[in-house]
Parts: structure tokens; sequence; C-alpha cells
């Protein structure tokens, strides 16, 4: 039987390796995303007004904002869902790389006075030598415990800035970006658009760099850790390895989508290094779907977009109107979004990547 | 004489491997039937299949009545005594603990029969029964199933890794339960089979290959080998 | 000398605080393998309980925080039936569900409360202070030192004495085999809940007494430290959650103190990834 169970578990290895599709459905399997990255580009120069859905005209500093927000945390879900669903890792401490990135580039500029590329320089070198030495002991253990430490580990990150050591991050009022400190085409509400493109650029850097590594040897063994790690232990590789490599290539991106939301609102605040700011992750990466090519990005943009536009309903006439029992919750972003996210881990639990394969297979 | 337990179309799938593939038998009101096949062949899962404790699908009948959909705790509410092959004693609970807690129902919960068989299990009520020897974890095991009025025994492999003489003393115990309650029983041990079995159930590869008389089976060498590659 | 005393009776206070959440945690995931993130959320609703009724209803503390233990045992035992019990063995998903719960239930309190501290009602005696060894003790620790012994003993004797008890116990260690054995050990999950939720409540109302107010997010912080002292104890033990959470509050307490703020927390941190790397199970755990 043992013999039969593990040719089968190979074989289903095999299987998961995409199937040839029809020419025409490969067309639009790549096609598509194209063409929405190309317009999400061209964006900025459209006048497009949705009222209600969005602040302003698509092109207005505001509507720019938002979207450029979603964006960035689209990317970041991305990441988050590198290490939980891709890897299986249940990282509770994600959080903290974002404000490796933020802080790390806007105490480098505003208070040591570092040029901007030597902070950016500076930023990529935490990014990769943090995580990398953080991962290494955390890893040592696994499942919750590896949680645990995660979690642990984040927090007395977000103490340390809380505290403000050396007067350097601010403490609870967080740490505004010296506006000299940055190049004039990234300054100013005129050069939102501009803040735009970089966050539709980290956005599609990091879907790529995800989809290439992914489809190569790690992204295999990870799938494979994920379902059956003694299996892998087995075949000769070391699980523990190809889990660090997730885990630095998740937490680095994180960090450069800590720097460009660092640039994207203007400054740092104490928020970001918060344990609930890594369970948004969690929420935005299982709302959307985990370990599927879109779900994550889908699920950050949702979460990001209704975070926003929620605290914006709740001072609305049509929710000022309910009674006082239902405007309270209503006017909470927060209490909206964790009602939506269990319901959903009830009813869909495979997240809005499943529902559209859901949708697609009902048509067909 | 009806059987008192049925087993019909029984399947099991972990994961990717469909380990139990039509499972179907059934066990006489009397005596012991003993569970033969080679390692891996899905003796235990069957076991673990009948009282709801790996998800399948197919029919369990007991005395006539459905039990296949019921939870793990009904099942065996209704009368059935579980010795799993790993013996299943909870170490950090002392000998005593382990016995309470298998306590069912208002009782009379029959101490005497237990502790008549294995008086050893009375001296030790307080010691933790982590540090019990292997032989001392199946008195528990089996002391377990007879507390309560069962109207079946499923026992899974209860001589494994244990020495010949406390293997007789098993077997002993066994034999006299099974003058008042039937007996499931997975077994390797072929001597053991013949000396206390009454009927025998060959599975292969998760099916059914020969069901009969223990006797009959045991005294062919030639079919004994063929189905269980030993003499 | 007195700043010794002081700092270990602070520590010690602390550690009980810790201990009192940290207890049924590890009870519930010993037991039902559900890592709760709602805990906080029972104990905010024990904080708030005792607030309101001692200020809208005018209770005098003690009933006040029994109002507040028994709002906190109604949510755990709500949230259990409803909506852990259902994803039963989907361990996943009710962990996501407790996320869940806990950013909702969060911002239901900020909606119905406010997101500002609000000034929690403190009995005379405990803003008092005694003198021990020289040094000032404020009352407070006491209360909170008190509080947990008498929790400790009770959940002790509970496992000890009780058949429930002796389910649970026997359901840290293999929960299948207790179901083979014919007991039904989802009702025992419903327990360790209620018993989990009253315990936090309790540590709310105490939280809010020992801080001098009371805020929506007070949970999350010693949620935080809860989890790590359930990790270093070990899964599933009463017992370890003790020694852990004593050992934690002390440490975070005296390296706070003798070295910079922010230091007591970090070496809270270090102690976890010592004790992770010697004895993967914890301190209760068998060593793996």
């Amino acid at each position: 039987m043992t013999t039969t169970a593990d040719a089968s578990e190979t074989a289903t290895a095999d299987d998961l390796r995409p199937r040839p599709d029809s020419p025409r459905r490969r067309w639009i399997r790549r096609g598509a995303p194209v063409a929405a990255f190309a317009v999400l580009a061209i964006l900025p120069f459209s006048t497009l007004d949705l009222p209600g859905l969005l602040p302003g005209p698509a092109n207005s500093p505001g509507s720019l904002q938002l979207l450029a927000v979603c964006l960035v945390f689209a990317g970041l879900a991305a990441t988050y869902d590198l290490l939980f669903g891709r890897t299986g890792l249940l990282s509770f401490g994600h959080a903290l790389y974002v404000a490796l990135g933020s802080y790390t580039v806007n105490i480098a500029v505003t208070k040591l006075g570092l040029t901007l590329p030597a902070a950016l320089l500076l930023a990529v070198l935490v990014g990769l030598v943090v995580p990398a030495l953080l991962g290494a002991v955390a890893l040592r253990v696994n499942g919750i415990a590896f949680a645990m430490v995660t979690l642990a580990t984040a927090q007395v990150g977000s103490i340390l800035v809380m505290s403000d050591p050396g007067r350097l991050t601010g403490g609870e009022e967080g740490l505004p970006l010296a506006p000299d400190a940055i190049p004039a085409f990234l300054s100013g509400v005129t050069n939102t658009a501009n803040l735009y493109w970089i966050a539709l650029g980290y956005l599609i850097v990091v879907l790529a760099v995800i989809a290439w590594v992914v489809a190569s040897e790690p992204g295999r063994v990870w799938q494979a850790i994920r379902e059956n790690e003694r299996r892998v232990s087995v075949l000769g590789l070391p699980p523990y390895r190809f889990r660090l490599l997730a885990f630095v290539i998740a937490s680095f991106l994180a960090t450069l989508g800590g720097v460009v939301h660092l640039f994207l609102v203007g400054g740092s605040s104490p928020q970001i290094t918060t344990s609930n700011f890594t369970l948004a992750f969690l929420v935005m990466v299982v709302l959307g779907g985990t370990g599927s090519r879109w779900g994550a990005m889908l699920g950050g943009v949702l979460y990001t977009y209704l975070d926003h536009r929620l605290a914006a309903l709740g001072t609305s006439d049509a929710v000022a109107g309910l009674p006082e029992v239902l405007r309270a919750p209503l006017s909470e972003p927060l209490f909206v979004l964790g009602v939506l996210f269990i319901v959903m881990v009830y009813f869909l639990p495979g997240g809005l990547a499943s529902l559209a394969a859901r949708l697609r297979g009902r048509t067909r | 004489m009806t059987p008192l337990l049925e087993i019909a179309d029984l399947h099991v799938r972990i994961g990717s491997s469909h380990i139990l593939q039509g499972i179907g038998f059934a066990v006489p009101a009397t005596g012991v039937t003993a569970v033969l096949g080679r390692n891996g062949a899905g003796k235990t899962t069957t076991l673990k299949a009948v009282l709801g404790i790996v998800p399948k699908t197919g029919s369990v009948r007991l005395d006539g009545e459905e039990i296949g959909a019921l939870p793990t705790h009904a099942i065996v509410r209704r009368g059935l005594g579980y010795a799993p092959e790993d013996r299943g004693i909870f170490a950090g609970l002392t000998v005593t603990e382990n016995l309470r807690l298998a306590e069912r129902g208002r009782g009379p919960h029959r101490y005497d029969l237990v502790y008549e068989m294995f008086p050893e299990l009375k001296q030790r009520g307080a010691q933790r029964a982590g540090t019990l020897s292997g032989g001392q974890q199946q008195m528990v095991a089996i002391g377990r199933t007879l507390l309560n009025d069962n109207r079946m025994l499923l026992v899974d492999e209860p001589t494994k890794g244990l020495a010949p003489k406390i293997v007789t003393e098993v077997a002993d115990v066994l034999e006299r339960a099974a003058r008042e309650v039937p007996i499931l029983l997975v077994e390797q041990n072929l001597a053991l089979v013949r000396r206390i079995a009454d009927h025998v159930v060959v599975i292969e590869q998760g099916t059914v290959v020969h069901t009969g008389e223990a006797a009959s089976l045991l005294s062919d060498p030639d079919l004994t080998r063929e189905l269980l590659g030993v003499a | 000398m007195s700043n010794i005393v002081l700092l270990a009776l602070t520590g010690l206070g602390l550690g009980a605080l810790y201990f009192l959440i940290a207890s049924g945690l590890s009870l519930i995931f010993g037991l039902a393998d559900v890592l709760n993130f709602a805990h906080g959320l029972f104990l905010a609703v024990g904080a708030y309980g005792t607030w309101w009724s001692s200020t809208h209803l005018g209770f005098p503390f003690v009933p006040a925080v029994m109002f507040g233990v028994v709002a906190g045992t109604v949510t755990a035992v709500l949230v259990e039936t409803l909506l852990i019990r259902p994803l039963y063995r989907r361990t996943i998903e009710q962990v996501l569900v407790t996320v869940g719960l806990s950013l909702a239930g969060v911002a239901l309190l900020q909606a119905a409360f406010g997101a500002d501290p609000l000034t929690f009602p403190r009995p005379e005696w405990a803003t008092g202070t005694t003198r021990i060894l020289g040094a000032i003790v404020p009352n407070d620790r006491f209360l909170l030192i008190g509080a947990a012994v008498v929790v400790l003993v009770a959940i002790q004797v509970f496992l000890r004495r009780t058949r429930f008890g002796l389910i649970v116990r026997a359901g840290v260690e293999d929960r299948t085999m207790v179901t083979a054995l014919g007991i039904n050990v989802r009702t025992a999950f419903t327990l360790v809940f209620a018993i989990g939720g009253a315990a936090a409540a309790l540590a709310g109302a105490l939280a809010g007494v020992y801080f001098g107010n009371v805020s929506p997010g007070q949970g999350t912080s010693l949620l935080i430290f809860a989890f790590i002292v359930v990790v270093i104890g070990g899964m599933g033990s009463v017992t370890g959650s003790a020694i852990a959470a004593v050992l934690v509050g002390l440490v975070q307490q005296f390296t706070s103190f003798y070295a910079a703020a922010g230091v007591g927390e970090a070496s809270v941190v270090l102690l976890l990834a010592v004790v992770l790397l010697a004895r993967p199970g914890g301190l209760a755990g068998r060593a793996a």
C-alpha cells in the first residue's frame, strides 16, 4: 500500500503542471492580464467619472491616490500569499518587513541625510539581510510555533518603533517624509500620477517575480512542501532551505512595497508595524483566494478599496438615515470587512478566484 | 444464524490513495473473527472505517441497524469496544484514570472482571500509563473494552511487539473474553489465530479475497501461502 | 531592595494577567487545535461588561466583575457553538474565523463605546498601596496575583477531580481515542471555550484595574504576550502556562527597568526563541 500511495502522489505532482489549453483559451489567459494592465497604465489620462465608486474623476489626485494604494496593497498581499498560499507558511509578522522598508528609507533620508539612491540601496540591503537572519531562526520551528515566533518578532519591531529610540522613528506620531528629500517628480499633489505608475510598476514586478519563481523549481518544491513535507525530505530536498528562500523573497518584496508605500502616503506610520496590519494581509489573501495567480491581488484591491470607501460610506447620507444600532457598526470598516471575511470563509472558501472559476465552469 | 456486524461496499480514500476498495464481509455473533492480510492490505483501516475514525463510504450494519453515518462516539455507544493497534492509552493519565475514562453510561462497570483478569492493573492504579511496559499497556487497552457491556470487541494487533510469554497471556484473555462477546481481531501472528480464531477474512489491496472457517484455511498450507505469503 | 520587591510583584501581576489569558488559549489549542484570535475579544467583552455594569447599572466592583465574566463566558460559548463548531476538523478555517471575529469584534466595540480609553471604575482599596520590605506596592498587584492563583487552583481542581476534566486532559493527548471510547468530545470543546472565555474576561476586568482604563484594542497586545506564554509553556498545559507566565512577566519587568524600554519585550522574544530551539514542545511539552 505504501508503494502505491507514493506512486500516485508523485503522479499528482506532475498532474499539477499547467495543462495545455486550447489556443483560444491560452490567448485569453495571456492577453487579458496584459490588456488589464495596459488599461491601468493609461488610467491617469482618463477623465472617466464613476460617482460613488471613486472620490472624483479617474485622473483626479484623490482617485489616483486611492487606486495607487490599492495597487500597492495588491502587491503586498501577493507577497504574503507567496508565504501562506504557495508555501503553507502561516506568518503573523509580515508587517515587520513592510515597516522595515518604509522606516529604513524614511529615517535614512529624513534623519540621517542620506541621498535617495543611497537610502534605496540601504533598504535593499536590510530587506535581504534581516529576513535571512530572522527567517533562519524562525524556520527552525514549524506550524503554529513558527506563526508565534513571527508574531513575537514583529511585536518587538512594533514596540521598538513606538518607543521612538533616539528620536528616529517618531514614536506613535509616525515620521513624515522630509519634502526636500525626494525628487520633485514624486512630491506634490500634481505628481500623484507618477506615484500611481510606481505603484503599478511595483505590483507588476511582484506578480512577475512570483509567477517566474513559482513556475521554476523552487515553486514546485514549495507546492510539494505544502502538500506533503515528509516526501520532500525523502526526495533529498531540504525543506528548510526552500522555505527560507520563500521567506526571504516574500519579505524582500514586502520591504520594497514598504518603500513604495512610504512615497505614496508621504511618511511612515506605526500602524504598519502592528499585528493587525499583518492580519489584514491574511484577510486579503483569503478573500481573494490562496495560492492562485490573481487571487491575492484581487483580495488586496478589494480590501483596501473597501477599507477606504467604507469609511466614506459611514459618513454618507445613505447610512446617516439608518438607526443608531446599524449606523455605528457600518461606520467601522473593519467590522464590515471582518464580517465579510467570516462569510467568505464559510461560503466561498476558495475566495474570489474560485468564484471566477465556478462561473467559468457554469458557462462552459 | 444472522451475523452481528455486516459490512458492505466500504471505500476509504485518503488523499489520492484508494485504501479500501469495496470491502464487504459479515461477522458472526459468536467467537473470534480474524482479519488477515499482508502489511498495508487495509486491515487497520477497515476497523477504523467501521468505527468512523476515518472518512468512508459504504454500509455498516450492527444487528440490522445502519450505523455507517453516525459519528464515532455514537457508533461506540452502540456497544463496540475498540483496542487500537498503538493501544491508544493516555500516557499522562494514571491507569485508574485510563479505565475511568472508558466507563460508558451508568454501568455497572465490570472492574471485578478487569481486575481479576489483570491483577497488575489494580496494583499499578496510581501509576502513569506512559511508564507501563508494552504488555501492561495492552492490558489497559483490552481492560477498557471489558469494562462495559459491549456487543462486540474490535482488537487491532494486540500482540504486536510483545514478548512470547505475554503473547500467551493476551491470547488467554482474548479466548476467555470471546466466550462472552464476539471479537473482530486483526492479527499477524498465525499461531495465535490458529489457536483462538473461528472465522477468517483475508484482505488484499483493499478488497476481501477470502472468507471462511479459520481451521479450513490454516490447515491448507498452499492456500495459506497463496493468500498470506507465509505457511 | 525595594525596587526588586516592587518589580517582582509588578512582574508577577503582569504574569497573572498573562496566565489568565494563556490558560484558556492553551486548553483550547491543546484540545481543539484552534489558535483562538477571538480570545482578545472575550477579554474586551469582560472589560467593557465590567465598565458598563458599573457605570450604567451602578454595580459595585465585585458584582460588576462577575457581570463582565458572565458576558465574556456567554460570548465564548456563542462563538464556539455558532462559528467554530460547524467548521469541525477544518482548523485553518477555524483560525481564520477567529481572526475575522477579532477584527470585527474590536471594531464593533469601538463603534459602541468609542475608540478613546474610558476611565475604569476601580474600587478604593485597589488604588491604595501597601509597604512590603521597604517597597511601596500598589494593591492592585495583589488583586491580580490572588485572582490568578484562585483561577489556577480552580482549573487544576476541575482537571484533576471531575470527569469533564479527565476528558479534557485525555483529549489534549489524543482526541480521536477519546471519541473511540464513546465520548462526545465536542461537548468538552464548548466547555474549554467557556472556561477560557471566563478567565479571559476576568483578565479584561483586572487589566482595566491595572491600567486604570479600558480601550477596544487593549486585548491585542496582551493577547500577543499570552500567545508567547502558551508556546513557551507548552500547548495544552495549564501548569506550563502558569510557569511561563511568571517567567515572562518577571523577565519583561526586570529588563525593562534595568535596560531601555523595548528591551523587556525583546528579551521575552529571545526567551521564546531559546525555549523553542531547545524544547520545540515548550517547557511542559515532551522533548521532541
